[in-house]
């Protein structure tokens, strides 16, 4: 049962292999020479003031509200995929219908967000 | 899965108001003048779909296996969501321009809650509650604080949302320990099964917190601490859609989880529950709305005081009951849709001339507007011969019939108390000078509104039979 | 040992450590990332419980977009408040380990002590079907089609609803 997993444990132990390597590699590779001036965050000189934790005004925060709407969305898809042969075997074209009027709904409400330009920079 | 295409066409209340959905976000989408157009669409499928559903009363039907019921008890709740909503529809047309949010986002966030309180009404399972809830919390949420520029709306917004959510935190919670105790989300089961599992701690404690969930959105007390800031702080036409039609969306959800008491006489377990609410909401409405000087404050405790009166029909429990309660909650709509329109009409702009002192002299600016505002208050207050007065009387009988008289008492008792804060609203209209001098725009539409509102509280005062008669066959 | 219990113990102490290391970093921005390590684990605890749909869920809702909005509000957030909120009261500490030792004590009982208030039929296969997305597709897609419909106009309602309040120019 559990090895059924085993390509998905795969892959994830793949990338995380190589996104260590990457990451480590330039360190023990690289040549390290470091000096005072050189590890100062802005090299052009300047000295930072104050703290790093500052409010920040997230321009894509609408964005970000939108993708977790489509991520539920996803969510709603994907057992559908996985199960279609079975359903359309058992229900024919009523398999597909409620889906495609679920997607028409949200893909107007991705048409509204578009048409009132809820994706620009603003 | 339906069983046969003729589902749909039984279902045709909810597809009716579906596809305006999608037809109204196609025309905001499309066009530039959505908000000229959407009130009318909205009014007409409100409409439509109100009196398609009560000429189809008699077609009671459960379908799409087992999920949503049609005709019946749903029917009447649905033309009561519908009509409630086209009075606020055609309340806010002009509303909407003096409140600064000229959208068309607005009516389809109305249309969407509607959707959501007839899934609500008509659930036959409790994935169908909470899909309907969540569906017409959100658009109330959004709503509430549709005016992004006035500080007391984003306040209104935030606190409803923060205590809704936590209130659906509570309800989510014991839907869970409802299915962990009966291992099945169909209400139908829960209703047969209702007298064994009454005995088991998991379910009892799972019911308990559902019920504690649904006390927050009909506003009854220890669960109302959101009511006064959020109905005062909202658009006032929005306030009257939420304070009518979603207490009306809660109340049909709880006759549906208690049908096992109200139809097959199972005991009451949560008598006492619904008992201490009810209780305590009237008399703490009644007693605080004394002291309110803003009249959208001061209905938002009387609302939290009708809460109890409608809560006392829940813990009588019987057949009679819910037919009081469906009387009372349409009855309440037209009041209360009728008292707001009235208040829309007169507030200025930025929330202003909302309180008692502009309210006084009315007589002489608009007399319309003063006879059909003392003629809510009467009906709130419960004077007969007014809708609000049978809607009353229909509860505390069954309260007395269940031997409830206690809570009957303490009824009529918060009834007197509430007379006081109702009739001075008609005392400072008619027998005061006025304090402000201002010219009242009186909106046609909304003028139409409150006319259909008095017109409805009329007849259901004078003829509460032909309602009641039809609220009886409804029910099974 | 089997090959289960071995990845049971694996995944449990990597939740456990996470959740730890979450609650003790100064950073919130070092905390939301083992936030995610927590969630990922979780998910493959949800895999051992052939529950593949939850574990799918978890990590396409909660670690891909419930994080990402944690991520956005810390940076919204000013932290150094909130700091002062949770460290430099006593009493909300106080009431934290609380409440936290009585979900501890509870969930103890339950697990050691507690017994199945219901009797399950000792159905193994279906029990270990129900999780499956299989299963999940054909009641989705079946019985609960109505919901699954509502549930498409709350998402179109949610879009509309946040485009209204959060849009920076509105008109």
């Amino acid at each position: 049962m559990i090895l059924d997993y085993i390509p998905i444990f795969l892959v994830i132990i793949v990338s995380i292999i190589f996104g260590a390597v990457v990451i480590f590699s330039s360190t023990l590779f690289g040549p390290q020479r470091p000096t005072k001036i050189k590890l100062m965050p802005y090299e052009s000189g300047k000295n930072p003031v104050g703290t790093t934790h500052e409010r920040i005004s997230i321009k894509y925060y609408l964005v970000t509200m939108m993708f977790i709407i489509f991520d539920i969305e996803v969510v709603y898809v994907y057992p559908w995929a996985v199960e279609f042969k079975k359903l359309f075997g058992e229900h024919g074209i009523f398999a597909f219908i409620p889906m495609l009027i679920f997607l028409v709904v949200l893909e107007l409400g991705f048409l509204y967000l578009y048409a009132k330009g809820g994706l620009k920079w603003d | 899965m339906p069983q046969n295409n003729y589902e749909y066409f039984l279902l045709m209340p909810q597809i009716i108001i579906a596809v305006g959905i999608v037809l109204s976000v196609l025309i905001e989408i499309t066009t530039k003048k959505s908000e000229q157009i959407l009130p009318w669409f909205s009014i007409a499928m409100f409409f439509g779909t109100a009196f398609y559903s009560v000429f189809n009363i008699n077609q009671n039907f459960v379908l799409f296996s087992g999920m949503i019921e049609v005709g019946g008890k749903p029917a009447i709740f649905n033309f009561i969501f519908n009509i409630g909503a086209a009075l606020v529809v055609l309340s806010s047309i002009d509303y909407l321009k003096k409140y600064g949010t000229y959208y068309g986002e607005y009516y389809i966030l109305i249309q969407s809650s509607v959707l959501g309180m007839m899934v609500m009404s008509g659930a036959k399972d409790i994935l169908m509650i909470f899909m309907g809830l969540e569906l017409m919390s959100i658009c109330f949420y959004v709503l509430a604080g549709i005016n992004r520029k006035k500080l007391s709306a984003n306040e209104a917004s935030m606190k409803y949302f923060l205590l809704g959510a936590f209130a659906t935190g509570f309800i989510v919670y014991g839907i869970a320990l409802l299915y962990g105790a009966t291992g099945t989300t169909s209400i139908q089961n829960l209703v047969e099964n209702f007298v064994t599992y009454s005995s088991n701690i998991i379910f009892v404690l799972g019911f308990v917190f559902f019920l504690i969930g649904f006390s927050f959105k009909i506003a009854a007390v220890p669960f109302h601490m959101w009511v006064p800031d959020v109905y005062q702080g909202s658009a006032t036409t929005v306030t009257s859609l939420m304070s009518t039609t979603g207490k009306a969306a809660a109340f049909s959800v709880l006759i549906i989880v208690l049908t096992a008491v109200f139809t097959f006489n199972a005991p009451n377990v949560f008598r006492p529950y619904f008992a201490t609410i009810s209780a305590l909401s009237m008399l703490f409405g009644s007693i605080v709305a004394i002291s309110q000087t803003n009249l959208k404050r001061m209905l938002a405790y009387s609302s939290i005081s009708h809460a109890g009166y409608m809560a006392i029909g829940l813990a009588a429990g019987n057949m009679f009951s819910v037919a009081g309660i469906i009387f009372y909650l349409a009855a309440y709509a037209f009041m209360n849709i009728g008292a707001f329109t009235i208040i829309s009409i007169v507030e200025g702009e930025d929330d202003s001339r909302t309180d008692f002192d502009s309210f006084s002299g009315l007589n002489d600016k608009s007399p319309v507007l003063a006879a059909t505002m003392a003629l809510f208050m009467f009906a709130l207050a419960g004077i007969p011969p007014l809708a609000g007065f049978f809607g009353k009387y229909y509860v505390f009988i069954a309260a007395i019939q269940s031997k409830l008289t206690w809570l009957a008492i303490l009824g009529v008792l918060s009834s007197v108390i509430s007379v006081y804060f109702y009739i001075r609203v008609v005392v400072v209209m008619y027998f005061r000078e006025a304090s402000e001098d201002f010219k009242i725009n009186i909106s046609p539409y909304s003028l139409i509104a409150v006319v259909i509102a008095a017109f409805f509280i009329l007849v259901f005062g004078i003829l509460p039979d032909t309602l009641m008669n039809v609220i009886l066959s409804a029910l099974p | 040992m089997n090959l289960e219990l071995i990845l049971f113990i694996l995944l449990a102490s990597v939740a456990a450590v996470s959740s730890i290391v979450m609650i003790t970093r100064k950073n919130a921005v070092i905390s939301a990332v083992f936030l995610v390590l927590n969630f990922f684990a979780l998910a493959g605890l949800y895999l051992l419980l052939n529950a593949q749909f939850i574990a799918v869920v978890q990590v396409i809702v909660y670690t891909g977009a419930i994080m990402v909005l944690f991520l956005f509000v810390l940076m919204l957030l000013n932290t150094e408040s909130e700091h002062k909120l949770f460290v430099d009261k006593r009493a909300i500490k106080f009431f934290a380990i609380l409440i936290s030792a009585f979900v501890f004590v509870q969930l103890a009982y339950l697990i050691f002590f507690g017994k199945p208030s219901r009797t399950l039929t000792p159905d193994e296969v279906a029990s270990v079907n129900a999780g499956t997305i299989q299963t999940i597709g054909q009641q989705l897609y079946t019985n609960y089609i109505i919901p699954f419909e509502v549930a498409g106009f709350l998402l179109l309602a949610a879009t509309i609803g946040a485009l209204v309040l959060a849009k920076k120019k509105f008109e």
